[in-house]
């Protein structure tokens, strides 16, 4: 264990020459400076945590790292040698890996296929040596302390455990620099504890990390020293134990964050949306709560627990098995979202990129999808309204884009979230359910869009946000919906209840299930 | 994508920059390819560009443009249509057959009923059950090419009286001396890229094929959407049966064979590509065009009528890579 500070609790700084050095990196792409001088460096046995917003340059930066972007200009010096990394393999060699962000696993083949893939032992020429292969591989599931089998299907995997073969991969050739790009983002809370194991096991190997996240409890729970990049250049680095988040936060995005201080709404009126033992065959049963106009509910659970097909079927996704929506009072069943969406609900899905937003269409056509109605006469769009809704939620929303024009798939997760939100506010919905609004997103557009949700249930709207985030879903609620295991475990009132009461309500009151006693 | 004003915003703004006509330039890569073609097509044979051959070669490629028009509009929808050639040989040979037994007016509404009601069965099965559309028109090709067979009997189709009749209007007939099939080609095509650019419709089926889930998210009812876009393509098809059988006054069997694989060279040589969510009515209309001259232009040069095969494919080939490797490029451009 690495010395922590006496105060602050949080790791001192290891004291020795880095492994890697990255010297005044330029990249420029047609038209943008993505990365400006950028200097960094990793010391052996170090979490070095790398930060920045969306778009600072931090994915650009690691893929010059890792061979796959190569820089205009600028030095990678690897335990005291320069580098020049071709590509992703070459770096791979040298013992520079990166983690995907995306993983990039073959479903259909083996453990033991997919950690040698491209790097299989070989014998008598180019058969495969599946005895060295099962050795091999067994020795680094050792390493990471898996459970699973170097011949189960990879396909047949959690997340979590696909994440500990992906690393795996990383183990092939000795690292001595490992990457990961915010490896928590599909993760559920008691799966990060072993992810928190395996990158501790390698630091005391000696092996360099860099770790990605927007998460800053994880950061200073892991990391010894801060770099920040802002807009492609660098901003300097800090000593984990000698920040704060504030400090950090003022790097990133240029100026103090203006915390969101405001209060949560207060005044509600009759019930907007009631819930009576809606149950769905095999996913979830006996659902009931309500939301009241101007009110904020938090639905507060694990991945898995069914919250968001509790969202799903209210929006008309789902038919329900058993039980009652009740809409403003009436009794409503639909078929289809289009039903839902008529009757003035609103979904912003968990999945921004597969459910959320038509990737390849512009800002505006985006903006304006579901409610076309209200921008068309006769079937006919009207151009100018158009431009006068986007534009209206554009300014409301401070959506930073160059144009309308621009696709969304070449926005940051912030200002596509923002897209996403502001479609919905066009349809004027009664109720709007937000599943995980803020995941993926850098600080500065997470605050701004919990003031706003705050805002619109002051101006009326029912609000119900799901989240697997405590301080998300204790700094908006009202009141809070704990689900376990397809069940509502408890209602608590948003400003009283402990986070100990919220944890016990969605772990099922301290009693482990078996699906979660399995460690990975 | 969805509307012309944004594939070249610096000439509307009539600042036109180097940088613009370049930008322009490689947006509209196949108009360039175009003229072209017709330039070096021109050098090699005088009749060429004469107006006669000129017209001869729409007039030929608005069969295949009328049928080009609904798969388009299939295509951005995000699915394939591939029974529209066994669909032609139906429709034609139902018009041409029923026109001396009902009498025209009541052959053509009778044509068109039974061919829409083809498309639905097609857009039943992939829109509403939401079947894989490659295998279900593929199979529809075989099954209506079936019907055909069984409907006629394995006889060949045609009018007695071929000049008595005002049905000779639509393969044959000029208006403002521009001939009906290039017109009927002009129209459907203008009527569709007005429908696909400035209607809610329109743009709900790009937006179903760039994302189905998104598009269900969104409120939009994906099934019907899909379904919708089968009765686009069943009703070209019905369109284009009514020019080919008054230009042929009768029908074999198999006349719309292999038109499945002209519409869709056409529609990859405008670039539209197959994913979905993208492309264009207008785009089409120049592939098909396009097609037609390749085709002309080989014969005319002296080259066997079976080059346009490999012509053909190997100017799709290149374009489909060429388009990819300028996507390539652009995605590169995008830093995160």
């Amino acid at each position: 264990m690495t010395p922590v500070h006496a105060t602050t609790g949080h790791r001192q700084p290891i004291d020795a020459e880095p492994v890697l050095k990255l010297e005044g990196i330029t990249k420029r792409f047609p038209g943008v400076v993505a990365l400006n001088q950028v200097d960094f460096d990793v010391r052996p046995g170090e979490v070095h945590a790398l930060l920045g917003e969306n778009g600072a340059g931090k994915s650009t930066l690691m893929k010059v790292l890792a061979g796959k972007h190569q820089a205009n200009e600028g030095r990678i010096i690897l335990g005291g040698e320069e580098m020049a990394f071709e590509n992703p393999k070459h770096a791979k060699r040298a013992g520079v890996v990166l983690i995907h962000q995306e993983q990039s696993l073959v479903p259909g083949m083996t453990v033991a296929e997919n950690i040698f893939l491209g790097s299989l032992p070989k014998k008598w020429g180019n058969r495969v040596d599946w005895r060295k292969l099962r050795e091999d591989t067994n020795r680094i599931l050792e390493t990471l302390k898996c459970s699973f089998q170097h011949d189960d299907l990879v396909g047949s995997l959690s997340i979590a455990k696909k994440q500990m073969v992906e690393i795996g991969r990383a183990l092939v050739f000795t690292p001595r620099v490992v990457v990961f790009d915010e490896p928590t983002a599909s993760l559920t809370d008691h799966e990060k504890p072993v992810l928190y194991d395996v990158i501790q096991s390698l630091c005391e190997q000696g092996v360099g990390i860099v770790y990605i996240s927007h998460r800053m409890d994880e950061i200073f729970h892991l990391s010894h020293r801060i770099s920040v990049l802002r807009d492609g250049e660098y901003t300097g680095t800090v000593n984990t134990c000698e920040t704060n988040e504030d400090e950090v936060t003022r790097m990133m995005i240029g100026r103090s964050l203006e915390l969101d201080h405001a209060s949560k709404p207060s005044e509600f009126g009759e019930n907007m949306l009631e819930l009576r033992n809606l149950s769905v065959k095999r996913l979830f049963s006996d659902v009931s709560f309500s939301i009241r106009k101007g009110e904020i509910v938090g639905m507060y659970g694990l991945v898995g627990a069914g919250r968001s097909e509790v969202a799903e079927t209210i929006f008309g996704l789902r038919s329900p098995t058993a039980g009652e929506i009740l809409l403003d009072g009436q009794p409503v069943s639909f078929h289809t979202s289009h039903d839902a969406v008529a009757a003035g609900i609103a979904l912003v899905p968990e999945d921004r990129k597969d459910q959320g937003l038509i990737l390849g269409m512009n800002c505006r056509d985006n903006m304006t999808l579901a409610g076309l109605e209200s921008v068309s006469t006769l079937g006919f769009m009207k151009r100018a309204d158009e431009r006068a809704v986007y534009d209206k939620y554009h300014q409301a929303m401070k959506i930073k884009t160059p144009s309308w024009r621009q696709k969304v798939g070449n926005l940051s997760g912030g200002n596509q979230q923002k897209i996403v939100i502001g479609k919905w506010l066009h349809t004027h919905p009664k109720l709007l359910i937000l599943d995980e609004p803020t995941r993926g997103i850098d600080v500065g557009s997470k605050a701004e869009i919990h003031a706003l949700v705050k805002e619109l249930a002051k101006s009326g709207y029912a609000v119900l946000v799901i989240s697997s985030e405590m301080p998300e879903v204790l700094g908006l609620s009202n009141r809070i919906i704990a689900m376990y295991d397809g069940r509502v475990t408890a209602e608590f009132d948003g400003d009283s209840v402990s986070e100990d009461e919220l944890v016990q309500a969605i772990t099922g009151m301290g009693q482990p299930s078996p699906a979660e006693a399995a460690t990975v | 994508m969805a509307s012309a004003e944004q594939t070249n915003p610096q000439l509307l703004n009539g600042r036109i920059s180097r940088a613009g006509i370049l930008s322009f330039l490689s947006a509209q890569g196949i108009l360039v390819f175009f003229l072209l073609s017709m330039f070096v097509f021109s050098l090699f044979s005088e009749q060429f560009l004469s107006q006669s051959n000129i017209m001869t070669v729409v007039r030929q490629a608005s069969i295949i443009g009328i049928i080009a028009v609904g798969v388009t509009v299939v295509i951005i929808g995000g699915n394939l249509d591939l029974s529209v050639g066994s669909m032609l040989s139906f429709a034609t040979v139902l018009v041409v057959d029923l026109h001396d037994k009902i009498g025209p007016m009541n052959a053509i509404l009778v044509m068109f009923a039974f061919t829409l009601l083809l498309g639905a069965v097609n857009g039943f099965l992939i829109g509403l059950m939401r079947l894989n559309s490659l295998i279900v028109t593929l199979a529809m090709l075989s099954v209506i090419q079936g019907l055909v067979l069984i409907y006629s009997g394995g006889q060949n189709v045609d009018i007695a009286n071929q000049d008595g009749t005002w049905f000779a209007f639509f393969g044959r007939g000029y208006v403002l001396g521009i001939a009906v099939p290039v017109l009927l080609f002009g129209l459907l095509a203008l009527l569709m890229q007005i429908v696909m650019s400035y209607t809610g419709y329109g743009r709900r089926i790009f937006a179903v094929g760039g994302n189905p889930m998104a598009s269900v998210y969104s409120g939009i009812r994906r099934n019907w959407c899909v379904f919708s876009t089968y009765l686009i393509s069943a009703f070209c098809v019905a369109c284009a049966a009514l020019v080919l059988g008054s230009r042929v006054m009768g029908s074999q069997n198999n006349v719309g064979q292999g038109y499945e694989l002209l519409v869709l060279a056409g529609i990859i040589l405008g670039g539209t590509s197959l994913l979905g969510g993208a492309g264009s009515i207008w785009k089409t209309v120049i592939g098909v065009l396009i097609l037609g001259f390749i085709q002309n232009g080989l014969l005319l040069m002296g080259y066997p009528y079976y080059t346009q095969w490999i012509v053909t494919w190997v100017i799709i080939i290149l374009a489909v890579w060429l388009d990819l490797a300028n996507k390539r490029k652009r995605l590169l451009t995008t830093h995160s």
